[in-house]
This record gives structure tokens, C-alpha cells and sequence, in this order.
């Protein structure tokens, strides 16, 4: 026989959601459909206490770090915007996010990133597992490893969501987060364009038709399992427990169940509706929440892009913060907003300016993070790092230890270490409580 | 200076006459009607001002952000100025050493384009708060302001007989408005002058350039055309010449071998030819006679042009370059 592929307290959790969804499944006959999860409020009492979770807001084709986060107005690199002071006296951001400036208090900047990387694909994966990238090798996304850190045992929603725009023919925003060694069901959910998910065809299959195929699915897949538990199996019958508990819960996605008003207040933008859809996940204790929003990638009219996209972007994101912070949720919740890279100092003959990992920056907010705070620095003109260098590893590593992850610790995967973060890496302490 | 009565221009032997090295990549130029100087922006803040008699510059400091705009008074006395920090400055343009007469905040966030009445009564001025507005050209009051874009306002011309503003937003909405009674009339929608990038999910057009023909009868609309890649500038330079009384795109001149990037200028001139200059693919200047869609000559240029100024006697071109230089080019063969 066979031993299972997973370690015994992963097996112990596995055995619990299966268990419970076998319980659920005896209930079907008497009580439907929504016997099989914990309702909602059960799930909100089970994740206070010890909650911990992330939203990583991330601006796909480089931000640019001189209309954002690290200005230099009125410099042979500054371009034409004006810096605006804040509500953190002495920190002054550009004038294009004066909603985002009103929440700098509640937020904190690393303007000394120096990722030594130009290139799209290269950034998106340093950036978000923390490790340099080696072709071949697949590390676990931001997501996965948060998603495998803070789910609570008994959750039965996705622990890592992705919230994105239909892909373009030339975007370079991933399908989905890889989970890697940690397994698949921590991949990302994608969420696209604030839909909510699909589940089947509803009108194709009744309940109870759909009812008896998952029990027959569940009597099958337990024979089969039998002496040859992997880590695959498990990931293929927790996706249909989670299917399940997407079909119950779905009013966890459909943002039309926010308020009239709440709507309005965040815009009718497509980023607008996915930073609400952000906070209704957030609020319904989603461990790992990524909203994506795109292009940012701006070697042509540099500055008129980023009015029109950072149009977009500050009023959404300032009252998501806003919001986050009045519900209590900022707490518990940190707050990330990166880029592959930043974009070059110089301004070509385009207006534009080109992909620029030197220095540049990324902002911080929320659980464990000190608010208000500025760590490194950029010479007057924003083309290399003065003070404090640090790159993606000290980033990744800063958002997990923030959270209470130990970055210096070890996922126990099938009876193998696996390091959760790079441990050559260190987090960035002047940036956290 | 030539005496342009007795010059007919020849754009086959346009040629480069000066060249005036600045610190800084330029962002727009202008001549003034008394010819002596020629007024530039560049990505500094300032106001430049380069004297063609000792081709010496100096710097005039009023405005937050770059200088993107200018026009003169007709008798070239005053000098305006547009900021992308939203303000129209009025300079006493032949001054030893001019300063500012008054920074008026005409628009909420940059303000792009002016233009000055023929009479020279009235400045109008364009912006990113979607609006035109009308200034008193004597003391800077506002006088109107036109409402009805969707969009940043791109560019803004008087009609020949002054009764009308003529405004091309970022979208390719061409408006007409009555400068007596503000009345909007919309004249055309210029598909050729947008693209909205479905994959970067962003509008790219608007008129870069405006004109309005010497007869009166069209305004033509520069801009960047076929767009295939909006963060890249991926496109073809086109100039729209649009009829004013019915709105209809008569033509859309485009250049021969679909040269790319953007026109950042256009002129009319007097001996019966449009001029562009374009940027952002390298700098071209190409001659139109209007006729047909393709230029009949071109000429291209050290760098990417940003900014175009027909001199005050029609003989010559000032061209903003992105390679810190201003430049200056004949449009008759030398004797």
C-alpha cells in the first residue's frame, strides 16, 4: 500500500474537509445544498482572532515610480507634474493621486527598489514570489504562499483570488498564480472583469441531478484514492468541494449586493468595481486578494497615459483604503502596491518612457506595517538608489512577516522542507511595527 | 530676412538654416509676428526666447510645469503662454527682460492649446477639464467658457472670419462655438484621429496639430492614425482636413510609405499647400497640396519634431525637436 503524499497534518486537514463535505453530503437529503458549508456567519466568527490577510494591488506594465510614488517635479527627468503634500506632513506624492494623498497616513513608501530587471515576464514573476527568477524552476506565487499560510482549516472558499480584466491580445498579466510545489489548490481563482464565477451550467442540470453526480464523483474518487493519496488527487477533490462552496456562496462575488451608494462612491470604472469586489472578499475573510489593473506600460505619451490610467486608479483604490480602514479590516489586512518595475528616469523623443528596474518604488499599508513611513531614498532626479536598496526578495519577505508568516520558515510539503520565502532575503524592518 | 513678396515658396528645397542648442528636450515653438524672435518651451518649466539677431536665448520663469502652448497678438506685442500647470501668462513678448503681466489659472489641469483672435480682442484657450474658454486679451478676464467635450481638449483655432472657435477633443470630436453667443455646434466626430487600445484598455488621438485653410473653408486636424499599439505609438501620421459647413472629412492626408508617429504640427500656407511635421517615428516634414492623400514631398529631419511655427513672412519654419534643439528651416531655394 501505498503512503499518502502529504504530510499528517495536511493529511488531518484533508480528512477534515472531506469529512465535512461527506457530512454535508448525508445532509443534502434533508436539508439541500446548504448543509454541505458553514454559513456565512459561522465563517466570520471562525476567522476573527488570529485573521490575516493581503491585497496586493498590482499596476501590470510598470508603473511609473515619477508620476506615483517618488516625484521630482521640475527636473531634467521629473516630467511635467507637480508634487503635492500629503496627509503625512513632509511626504509629498505626485499630483495625479490627490484621493490616494489624502490616505497617506495610512499607507508607507519604498522608494529604493533596485530589482535589476527590464524585462515584463521577469519582474511579474520576481516580483511575486520573491525569488530571482530561474527558467525551469516555478516558485509559489505571493498568493499560494499566503493562501497556504492564512487559510483558516475549515474555509471553504478559494484562499487566493485573483481580480483581473479580460486578457488582451499582448498582456502580459498571467492566466493565473502558480502555487508550485505547494500544490494547486492554491493557485489563484480568477475573477475576470468582476463577473461572478461560473460554476457549471445551472440551467443545464438540476440540483438534484447535480446532487447525485457529486456523491457518485465522491464514491469514485474514494476508491481510487485508496492507498494512492497524492497531492494532485487531493488538489482535484478539493477543487470540487470548493466548486461547491462557490455555488453556495456566490453572493460573495456579485458586488451588485453592495449598496447603490457604495457603488457610486467607487466609480464606474472597471477598477472601481473590482476594488469594491476587493473589499466585499476581503470582508468575507478571502486570505489573498490580488486586483490587477492594467496597462501601465508607457514607452509612448508617458504622461497622458498615466492621467488617463491613474484617473482610474486613485479614486477607487483611496476609498478602498479608506473603506478598509473604517471596517476595521485594514488591521488585519496589508496592503501592497507593486509593478514588474518602474519606468526610466529620461523621457524619450515619444513622451514615453521605458521599463526601469534601478529605482523605484512600492507602497505598503496596513497590518504590520508602519503608517506614514518613507524607507529609502532616490537621488535628485530619480536615477539611482541613495539609501536603503532593496528588491524583490526584501519585499516579499516584508509583506509575509507583516502578516506573521515567518519568512524564515518551512512548508512541510509530502514529508519535503520547502523554504517559504527566499531565505538569502531579509524583510525590510524599518518598515514594519 | 527675405522679402516674401518676392519670394514664392519651393517646400522641394526646404532646407535647414539654423540650429540653437538648448539643455533640454523642446516641447512647442512660436514665432513672433514682428519675426525677430521665436518663443519655445522645453521640458523645464520655462519660457525661452531665442533672438535670431545675435542667436542668443533667455529664460522666463512664471509657469509649474512645462510649456506646451503660445500665441502672440496680432501685432506681436504681447505674448501668451499655456502651462500644463493649467495657466495662461501674458508677457510683454519685445521686452529687454519681459516678465510675467499676469498668470491667469485658465484651466483645471494642463492646459493645451491657444489661440488668439484675428482682431486680436480675444485669447482662447483648451484644457484637460474638458472645456474652451474665452479670455480678454486687454486684461485677462474670462469672457466665456464653452461646455460640451467628453474629453481633454486637444487643440482650438479661430475660424477665418473670427466668429467661431473650432476645438478637436481626444476622442476626434470636432465643435464649433459662436464667440458672440457661445452657441456648440457639433461639426464632426473624426474616427480617422481615435483608437481606444482594447488591449491596453486606453484612448489615444486628438488633434496635435490644428490649421484652418486660408479660404476659410476647412480646419485640418493632425494627429496619428492606424494605431496597433498605443503604448508604443505604434501608428501612421494623418492629417484630417475636415469641411466646416458640413462636417465631412474630405480627405485624410497621409504620407507615402506610411511613415510613423504623430503629426505635431500643421500649417497652411499662403502659396496653396499644407505643412506637418510629425515626431514619435522620427521627424518629417511633409508638404500636402490637398488634392490627393499623399504628400508630394517630404523631408526628414535630425529628430522627432514637437512643435511647429511658420515664420511671420511665410518664408521660413521653426521646429521644436526632442533632441534639445530648436531649428529652423528655409522654404525657398537659396539663392
Amino acid at each position: 500500500m501505498k503512503r499518502p503524499a502529504c504530510n499528517p497534518a495536511e493529511h488531518s486537514h484533508h480528512r477534515r474537509a472531506f469529512l465535512q463535505s461527506t457530512l454535508g453530503g448525508t445532509a443534502l437529503t434533508a436539508s439541500g445544498l446548504g448543509g454541505v458549508l458553514m454559513g456565512r456567519s459561522a465563517i466570520a466568527d471562525q476567522i476573527k482572532g488570529n485573521r490575516r490577510q493581503v491585497l496586493n494591488v498590482f499596476l501590470h506594465g510598470g508603473v511609473s515610480q515619477l508620476e506615483t510614488w517618488d516625484p521630482k517635479p521640475n527636473t531634467d527627468t521629473g516630467g511635467p507634474f507637480r508634487a503635492i503634500p500629503t496627509s503625512v506632513p513632509g511626504t509629498h506624492i505626485c499630483e495625479l493621486l490627490p484621493h490616494t494623498a489624502k490616505q497617506m497616513h495610512r499607507l508607507s513608501l519604498v522608494r529604493s527598489l533596485n530589482t535589476h530587471n527590464s524585462d515584463h515576464a521577469r519582474g511579474v514573476v520576481e516580483m511575486t514570489t520573491g525569488h530571482k527568477r530561474i527558467p525551469g524552476t516555478d516558485y509559489p506565487h505571493l498568493g499560494a504562499v499566503a493562501a497556504k499560510a492564512l487559510t483558516p482549516d475549515a474555509f471553504t472558499l478559494p484562499g487566493h483570488i485573483l481580480v483581473r480584466q479580460t486578457a488582451g491580445k499582448r498582456n502580459v498579466e498571467s492566466e493565473h498564480h502558480k502555487a508550485a510545489w505547494l500544490g494547486a489548490r492554491y493557485a489563484s481563482m480568477a475573477i475576470y472583469d468582476a463577473k461572478p464565477p461560473k460554476i457549471g451550467d445551472e440551467k443545464a442540470l438540476a440540483p438534484d441531478a447535480d446532487q447525485s453526480r457529486n456523491a457518485f464523483r465522491q464514491r469514485v474518487n474514494e476508491r481510487f484514492a485508496r492507498g494512492r493519496r497524492t497531492a494532485d488527487t487531493e488538489a482535484y477533490n478539493f477543487s470540487f468541494e470548493q466548486a461547491q462552496g462557490l455555488v453556495e456562496q456566490r453572493d460573495v462575488f456579485d458586488i451588485t449586493k453592495e449598496s447603490k451608494a457604495d457603488q457610486a462612491r467607487y466609480g464606474t470604472s472597471q477598477f472601481g468595481t473590482h476594488c469594491l469586489l476587493a473589499r466585499r472578499l476581503l470582508e468575507n475573510g478571502i486570505p489573498y486578494v490580488q486586483v490587477n489593473h492594467a496597462d501601465y506600460d508607457t514607452h509612448h505619451e508617458n504622461f497622458n497615459f498615466h492621467i488617463e490610467q491613474l484617473g482610474e486608479f486613485d479614486l477607487p483604490f483611496a476609498t478602498l483604503i479608506s473603506d478598509l480602514a473604517d471596517r476595521g479590516l485594514l488591521d488585519h489586512t496589508l496592503i501592497c502596491v507593486m509593478s514588474e518595475f518602474g519606468r526610466t528616469p529620461k523621457v524619450n523623443v515619444r513622451y514615453g518612457r521605458d521599463h526601469w528596474g534601478t529605482a523605484w518604488s512600492v507602497a505598503f499599508g496596513g497590518c504590520g506595517i508602519q503608517p506614514g513611513a518613507v524607507v529609502g531614498k532616490t537621488n535628485a532626479n530619480g536615477t539611482e538608489v541613495t539609501d536603503r536598496q532593496v528588491d524583490h526578495g526584501n519585499v516579499f519577505n516584508t509583506i509575509l512577516e507583516a502578516v506573521g508568516v515567518d519568512p524564515g520558515g518551512e512548508f512541510d510539503i509530502g514529508g519535503r522542507q520547502f523554504p517559504i520565502a527566499d531565505p538569502s532575503k531579509s524583510s525590510i524592518s524599518e518598515l514594519l511595527v | 530676412m527675405n522679402d516674401a513678396a518676392t519670394i514664392k515658396a519651393a517646400p522641394e528645397k526646404t532646407a535647414l538654416a539654423l540650429e540653437h542648442k538648448h539643455e533640454r528636450p523642446l516641447t512647442a515653438c512660436h514665432w513672433n509676428p514682428q519675426s525677430r524672435f521665436i518663443f519655445f518651451g522645453a521640458e523645464d518649466n520655462l519660457v525661452h526666447r531665442l533672438d535670431l539677431t545675435n542667436r542668443t536665448a533667455i529664460s522666463l520663469a512664471a509657469h509649474d510645469s512645462w510649456v506646451r502652448s503660445f500665441a502672440s497678438s496680432p501685432d506681436g506685442a504681447t505674448l501668451y503662454s499655456g502651462g500644463y500647470d493649467g495657466r495662461l501668462g501674458f508677457w510683454p513678448a519685445t521686452d529687454e527682460k519681459p516678465q510675467p503681466i499676469r498668470m491667469v489659472t485658465a484651466h483645471e489641469g494642463w492646459l493645451r492649446a491657444i489661440a488668439v483672435s484675428h482682431d486680436g480682442k480675444h485669447v482662447a484657450t483648451c484644457g484637460n477639464d474638458r472645456l474652451v474658454r474665452l479670455w480678454d486679451a486687454k486684461d485677462g478676464t474670462a469672457v466665456r467658457e464653452f461646455k460640451g467635450h467628453t474629453s481633454h481638449v486637444y487643440n482650438i483655432a479661430f475660424t477665418q472670419d473670427g466668429s467661431s472657435i473650432v476645438s478637436c477633443d481626444h476622442k476626434g470630436m470636432v465643435i464649433a462655438w459662436s464667440v458672440a453667443t457661445g452657441e456648440k455646434r457639433d461639426v464632426a466626430s473624426v474616427d480617422a484621429l481615435h483608437e481606444y487600445d482594447t488591449t491596453f484598455r486606453a484612448d489615444i488621438g486628438g488633434a496635435r496639430g490644428i490649421a484652418v485653410h486660408r479660404n476659410g473653408a476647412q480646419v485640418a486636424l493632425g494627429g496619428i492614425t492606424n494605431v496597433t499599439n498605443a503604448f508604443a505609438g505604434v501608428g501612421e501620421v494623418a492629417i484630417a482636413l475636415v469641411n466646416l459647413a458640413d462636417g465631412k472629412v474630405e480627405r485624410v492626408l497621409q504620407s507615402k510609405g506610411k511613415k510613423k508617429g504623430c503629426i505635431w504640427g500643421v500649417a497652411h500656407h499662403e502659396d496653396g499647400f499644407w505643412i506637418g511635421l510629425s515626431g514619435g517615428g522620427g521627424g518629417w516634414l511633409m508638404f500636402w497640396k490637398g488634392d490627393t492623400d499623399h504628400e508630394f514631398h517630404s523631408l526628414q529631419l535630425k529628430n522627432d519634431g514637437r512643435g511647429m511655427s511658420l515664420s511671420p513672412d511665410r518664408t521660413q519654419l521653426a521646429v521644436a525637436h526632442g533632441d534639445n534643439h530648436l531649428r529652423t528651416y528655409t522654404l525657398y531655394e537659396k539663392a
